[in-house]
C-alpha cells in the first residue's frame, strides 16, 4: 500500500503530457488556475483541453510547465441582440453549445469535436463543415485579451492592433496568451439539422457532388475509404446538412448525448491495415441506400466521435497522428485523386479520411485553410511514420498547398517554410514585434520555426534549466521517433529520479476553495 | 431556495453555483474581491435558466469577521430573506509548504475555523430567527483522521467538522438544517499542481452530489460518494498502520 500510493505521487508530481494523438511525449506539468491573467505570467505557453493532435500544445524542451486555462471558463457577457459573447479563453464548446442551442444560438464555426476551449479554437482558428460558406473561427472573433510576452496585457481586433490579431487566429499561441475571447455567435431557426448523405463510387464522383453541393448545402463533409484501390479508389459517404427550419424540427429540444468512454489504451497494432479495410468496407456498406435524408440531432451531425470519449486509446500506447493538408484549387481537380494514389503508394492505413470544401483564406496569418479541398487521415505511429509524413509533404509543397498545425506532429522546418513562403515571413516579423526574445514557444515552434531553446533559457518562465541538462529525450529538439518510447519508458521505470525533481517550479503559494 | 454563496467565484463553488442558477434558483455572492465577484456574477446571470436574473454581491472575508453581518445584511435586503446559506471558502497549502510558512498557517487556521465558524453563528441567528434554513458548509475528508500530507489542513477542517456536526444536533429540530460536505480529493484550482490520487472527482460532479444532499438534507454529504467508502476504512484503521503509509 505504502509503495502504491508513493508511485502514485511521484509519478504524478512529473506528469506526462501530451497531444490527442498522444505522440511526442513530453515531461511536464499543467498548472491550472482561474485566475488566467494571473497564472500565465511568465510561462511559456498556454494549454487548453488538448485536443490538438501533436506538439502545439506541449511546451518546448527545457520549459517544464505550461498553464492550462480550462479553469477560466467564466462568461463575461452575452448580447442577444447582436449574439456577441465574451468569455474567458478556457469556456469549452461543449458549455458553450449546449448554453446557447436552447436560445437560439450556435457557435458561428465548429470543429469535429466539442472538447475544445475558446482559446483553442482562436489559437488553431478553426474551421469546420461549413468552411466554403461561414469561413474560420477568427472571422467571427470581434476582439481578444491577450497577455503578450513582455507580460502587458493588450487588447486586439481586427480593428485594435490589427497585425497582433492577425498573427494570434491561428497562431498557435506564440504571439501572446488569450485571455479572452468576444465571438459573435450564429442565429439558427432550430437546435436540429436537416441532412442528406449520399454514398459515392469513387473519387471523382466524390470530388464533382462535393463541389456541386457547396452552392446549395452550408455544410458538406464526407467520409473516405481509403484503404481501397484502383476502380474504387475514393469511394465513400458525402453528407449534407444544414440547419432545420421550425416545422421540420422535432418539437421536443435536443439533449445531450450519453457518452461511452475508452477505459484504457488497448494493444497498439489493433488498428492495422486489416482491420481497417473492414472498418471502412462496414462504414461504406451501412449506407446501403444510395440516399439517406432526414432530421439528426445537432451531436450526432457535428461531433460524431465525441460519444466515445478517449477515442484515441484505440490506437494504445505507441500513439496516432492526424495528416491534414490543403490542396488549393490550382493543384488541380484530379489532385485529391493523386493524394490519395501516393497515400496507398506509402501504405498508409487510415481508419478515418475526411475530405472538405474549402472557401477564401481567413484573416489568421497563419490560418490554415484556403481556396480548395483539404484531406484528413489517421494513422497509427511507427518507425515509419516520418519518412510517410515527409512523402506527403513533398507532394503538398509541389501542389502548392500547407498543412494543418493543430494536427501536425511530424513536419520538418524546411518543409513547412516551404509552404509558407508568403505568409510565415510576416508572421514572424510580427512575433518578433511583440516577442523579440522568444519567450513564448512550444514544441512545436521550435521543431517547424526552429525557435532556439538554448537563448532563452534563464528567462523567468523557463524555470528548467536542469531539465535541458538532462542528457536524452527531454532535451532533444523536434519529435524524433526514436525519442518517443524512450520518453515513455523513463517515466514508467524511474519515477523517482531526482533531477526531475529539482526542476520542479515552486507552487503557487496560498490556494483557496 | 434563495442562496446566498461564499466561494462562488472559483472551484467547487462556481460549479454548484452554475447547478442553482441553471435549476432557477435564486443567488447571492459572497466574497474577497468585488472585480472577481462582480465577473462571477456575470457568468451566473448569463448561465441563468432565466432570462432577466440578477445576481447582485458583497464583499465578506473569512479573515475580517467584522464583514460578516453587514455581507448578509445585504444577502437579505437583494434576496429578500434567504433560507440556505452555502460556505465553500477556505484555504489549503500542501503540509511542507504550510510547515514553512507559519504566518500562513495562522491565517489558513484561521479561515478555516474561526472565520468559517463565526460566520455560521451569524447566519444560524438570522435564519432561526425567522424559522431555520439551511447551512451548508464545506469540511474535507483531511478532517477525519490526523494523516500525513494534511495535518495542519486536516486540523482546521476536523475542528469545523465537529462544530457544524454539534449545530445540526443542537437546531434541526428548530428548523435549521445543516449539511456538511466532505470532498475527496477534487480536480480544481486549489489542488492543481498536485499529485492526482485515485478516486479524484471533477467541481462539477461534486456539485450535482452536494445538491443532492441538500435537497434530501443529509447531515454529511461525501463528494465523490465513494470517498465514503475510503474514509470509512480509513477510520478503521489502527494507528499503527497511519504512521506507516504516506496517505
Amino acid at each position: 500500500m505504502l509503495d502504491c500510493f508513493l508511485a502514485v505521487s511521484l509519478r504524478a508530481q512529473w506528469s506526462i503530457l501530451t497531444g490527442w494523438g498522444h505522440v511526442p511525449v513530453a515531461h511536464a506539468r499543467e498548472l491550472r488556475s482561474e485566475d488566467l491573467p494571473g497564472l500565465t505570467a511568465g510561462m511559456p505557453l498556454s494549454r487548453g483541453l488538448g485536443r490538438s493532435y501533436g506538439d502545439s500544445s506541449l511546451p518546448a524542451p527545457g520549459d517544464d510547465v505550461v498553464a492550462g486555462s480550462t479553469l477560466a471558463d467564466r462568461i463575461l457577457s452575452f448580447d442577444p441582440d447582436s449574439g456577441i459573447l465574451r468569455a474567458e479563453a478556457g469556456l469549452s464548446l461543449r458549455d458553450m453549445v449546449w448554453l446557447f442551442l436552447p436560445r437560439g444560438f450556435f457557435t458561428p464555426v465548429s470543429p469535429g469535436t466539442q472538447y475544445v476551449t475558446l482559446g483553442g479554437m482562436v489559437a488553431a482558428d478553426i474551421h469546420g463543415k461549413g468552411h466554403h460558406r461561414d469561413g474560420c473561427f477568427g472571422q467571427h472573433v470581434t476582439s481578444l485579451r491577450l497577455r503578450v510576452a513582455d507580460g502587458r496585457i493588450v487588447d486586439c481586433s481586427p480593428t485594435k492592433e490589427r497585425d497582433l490579431f492577425r498573427a494570434t487566429v491561428g497562431g498557435m499561441g506564440l504571439t501572446g496568451h488569450i485571455l479572452e475571447v468576444s465571438v459573435r455567435l450564429k442565429r439558427i431557426p432550430s437546435p436540429w439539422i436537416v441532412y442528406e448523405s449520399v454514398r459515392v463510387d469513387d473519387i471523382d464522383a466524390y470530388m464533382a457532388a462535393l463541389k456541386e453541393a457547396a452552392s446549395t448545402w452550408p455544410q458538406t463533409v464526407g467520409f473516405i475509404d481509403c484503404s481501397k484501390g484502383g476502380r474504387h479508389l475514393g469511394r465513400g459517404i458525402l453528407i449534407k446538412g444544414r440547419w432545420a427550419e421550425p416545422k421540420e424540427a422535432p418539437p421536443q429540444p435536443p439533449q445531450p448525448k450519453r457518452t461511452r468512454a475508452v477505459p484504457f489504451n488497448l494493444p497498439s497494432g489493433l488498428i492495422n491495415p486489416l482491420t481497417t479495410r473492414i472498418f471502412n468496407a462496414f462504414t461504406y456498406w451501412k449506407h446501403w441506400s444510395r440516399v439517406r435524408r432526414g432530421v439528426i440531432h445537432p451531436e450526432a451531425y457535428f461531433y460524431p466521435l465525441d460519444k466515445l470519449l478517449h477515442w484515441n486509446r484505440a490506437y494504445g500506447r505507441r500513439g496516432f497522428t492526424q495528416y491534414q493538408c490543403l490542396l488549393p484549387n490550382a493543384a488541380g481537380p484530379d489532385a485529391p485523386r493523386r493524394f490519395l494514389e501516393l497515400l496507398r503508394a506509402q501504405r498508409v492505413a487510415s481508419p478515418v479520411c475526411v475530405i472538405k470544401d474549402h472557401g477564401p483564406e481567413s484573416i489568421g496569418l497563419l490560418s490554415f485553410p484556403c481556396p480548395g479541398v483539404s484531406i484528413a487521415v489517421d494513422f497509427p505511429v511507427d518507425d515509419r511514420t516520418q519518412g510517410v509524413v515527409d512523402a506527403l509533404n513533398d507532394f503538398v509543397i509541389k501542389a502548392g498547398g500547407r498543412v494543418y498545425l493543430a494536427k501536425d506532429a511530424f513536419t520538418r522546418e524546411e518543409h513547412y517554410r516551404a509552404m509558407e513562403p508568403r505568409r510565415l515571413p510576416e508572421w514572424e516579423a510580427i512575433r518578433r514585434r511583440w516577442d523579440p526574445e522568444k519567450k513564448l514557444r512550444s514544441r512545436q515552434s521550435v521543431r517547424i520555426l526552429g525557435d532556439r531553446v538554448e537563448a532563452v533559457l534563464g528567462s523567468p518562465g523557463a524555470g528548467a534549466a536542469t531539465g535541458a541538462a538532462l542528457p536524452g529525450p527531454t532535451a532533444a529538439p523536434g519529435p524524433s521517433l526514436a525519442s518517443v518510447p524512450a520518453v515513455a519508458s523513463a517515466v514508467s521505470t524511474a519515477p523517482a529520479e531526482a533531477p526531475l525533481d529539482a526542476a520542479a517550479p515552486p507552487p503557487p503559494r496560498s490556494r483557496t476553495a | 431556495m434563495k442562496v446566498v454563496l461564499l466561494g462562488g467565484t472559483k472551484g467547487m463553488g462556481r460549479a454548484l453555483g452554475r447547478l442553482l442558477v441553471g435549476k432557477s434558483h435564486d443567488l447571492f455572492l459572497l466574497g474577497r474581491d468585488e472585480a472577481d465577484l462582480a465577473r462571477s456574477a456575470r457568468d451566473f446571470e448569463v448561465r441563468g435558466n432565466r432570462p432577466a436574473q440578477t445576481v447582485k454581491t458583497a464583499v465578506c472575508d473569512l479573515a475580517r469577521p467584522e464583514t460578516f453581518a453587514p455581507a448578509l445584511e445585504a444577502a437579505d435586503r437583494a434576496l429578500g430573506a434567504f433560507d440556505t446559506v452555502i460556505v465553500t471558502a477556505g484555504l489549503f497549502a500542501p503540509q511542507d509548504e504550510l510547515e514553512a510558512d507559519p504566518a500562513f498557517v495562522a491565517r489558513m487556521l484561521h479561515a478555516n475555523f474561526t472565520g468559517t465558524v463565526l460566520l455560521c453563528e451569524e447566519a444560524r441567528k438570522r435564519m432561526l430567527a425567522r424559522g431555520g434554513g439551511t447551512l451548508v458548509v464545506f469540511s474535507s475528508v483531511a478532517g477525519e483522521r490526523g494523516r500525513k500530507p494534511v495535518v495542519l489542513y486536516g486540523a482546521s477542517k476536523a475542528g469545523l467538522s465537529r462544530y457544524l456536526e454539534g449545530l445540526d444536533h443542537r437546531y434541526r429540530n428548530e428548523g435549521l438544517v445543516v449539511v456538511t460536505v466532505k470532498p475527496g480529493f477534487v480536480k480544481t484550482g486549489m489542488t492543481a499542481g498536485l499529485p492526482v490520487p485515485p478516486f479524484a472527482g471533477d467541481a462539477e460532479g461534486v456539485a450535482k452530489v452536494v445538491l443532492r444532499g441538500i435537497e434530501r438534507q443529509r447531515p454529511v454529504v461525501y463528494a465523490p460518494p465513494i470517498w465514503a467508502l475510503v474514509m470509512a476504512v480509513i477510520r478503521l484503521l489502527p494507528r499503527l498502520l497511519m504512521r506507516k503509509i504516506a496517505f
